[in-house]
């Protein structure tokens, strides 16, 4: 029986892995950034390998620096992670089914729930003979790992880089843009694409780049509910 | 800041992100079916979600600036006709990300 559920384990990390290597580019070079941050602001490496580990959101951490630097002020703290990290929630309501009945793995899957994990575990279909909640288990728990240790790495080596990174940061464009396509090429119709694609856009013109992601939100959700009608009569959309 | 005061900030953000990440299991909990306008933006978001995220990670890019969002442009076209050609998602990411540090580095 503990061979079986090894096999079963080792089958999963197999065929999770190639999916995380984008990530593993991304999350290095970002936590990678992110540590050294820390370290150039005066933080020891601890602070960048708890809070990677601990938190797991890239976009919060970066602010989470500043507060640190700043007076105490927990209801600020509080909202602003609320605020930040909202977009969480279309991300739970996309995987309600999915990761139903995963027993204790649901836990985990659901803590590191980030947008990196959500995009592959949203779009990849385990191979045949591979155990569904092991994959997105060995998913999330790769990418945990790839963001705890770049942003570790970073705190402790600190400025010591000098090789040309620059633009290396567009991974996480060119991976955000196959993912779209691969979605893309799921559905026949692509109404909730146009939906997701123009509402971010006109919101990015009217409100600027650091406060756009919550008016987004809201008209994506006014957007499908009004024109559910149409899109569920039209069909197409991915199972 | 004292290091307990630094420690109850990084509570409150961890605090913080799992709520929104765990709040819709709370509310719709396994044992009930969910409800069909929730199956149906399960379905309709994933869609939408990544068309946001794409225009989010570019939302720094300046149409009036020097480079006019040029080196961004040509990365996702790079990025697109690889896909397309190849599908290899692997192959589609790195050749995206060379040709757009080849841009920033050395032509704009």
């Amino acid at each position: 029986m503990a061979v079986k559920t090894n096999g079963t384990r080792i089958r999963a990390l197999k065929a999770a892995f190639p999916y995380t290597l984008p990530i593993f580019a991304s999350f290095w070079f970002l936590g990678l950034a992110y540590g050294i941050y820390m370290n150039v602001s005066g933080f020891s490496f601890w602070y960048p390998a708890v809070m990677s580990l601990t938190i797991f959101g890239g976009s919060l951490e970066f602010v989470t620096v500043t507060m640190l630097m700043s007076p105490f002020a927990p209801l600020q703290a509080l909202l602003l992670a609320l605020m930040i990290q909202a977009r969480h929630l279309f991300y739970g309501l996309a995987m309600l089914d999915k990761y139903k009945g995963l027993g204790w793995k649901k836990y985990y899957l659901v803590f590191g729930l980030c947008d990196e994990t959500f995009s592959i575990n949203c779009t990849a279909v385990a191979p045949e003979g591979v155990d569904r909640g092991w994959f997105m288990f060995f998913v999330t728990f790769l990418n945990h790992m790839y963001w705890f240790t770049g942003a570790t790495v970073g705190g402790l080596a600190g400025s010591l880089l000098t090789f040309d990174t620059k633009g290396l940061d567009f991974v996480m464009t060119a991976m955000f843009v196959v993912i779209f396509m691969e979605q893309w090429f799921k559905e026949k119709k692509h109404y909730t694409a146009f939906i997701g694609v123009a509402a971010t856009a006109a919101c990015r013109l009217v409100f600027g780049p650091n406060s756009f992601l919550i008016p987004t939100m809201v008209c994506i959700l006014c957007a499908l509910t009004l024109f559910r009608k149409p899109i569920e009569k039209a069909g197409g959309l991915s199972q | 800041m004292t290091l307990l005061e630094q420690v109850v900030t990084i509570g409150i953000c961890v605090l913080g992100t799992v709520a929104t990440r765990a709040l819709p299991f709370l509310v719709f909990s396994e044992a009930r079916p969910t409800p069909k306008f929730v199956q149906y933006l399960g379905k309709a978001l994933p869609a939408a979600i990544f068309g946001m995220l794409v225009v989010y990670c570019l939302k720094n890019v300046n149409l009036l600036g020097s480079s006019h969002g040029l080196p961004e442009f040509i990365g996702i076209a790079a990025t697109v006709v690889l896909h397309l050609w190849k599908r290899q998602m692997l192959v589609s990411i790195a050749g995206g990300t060379l040709c757009y540090m080849l841009l920033v580095q050395l032509v704009f």
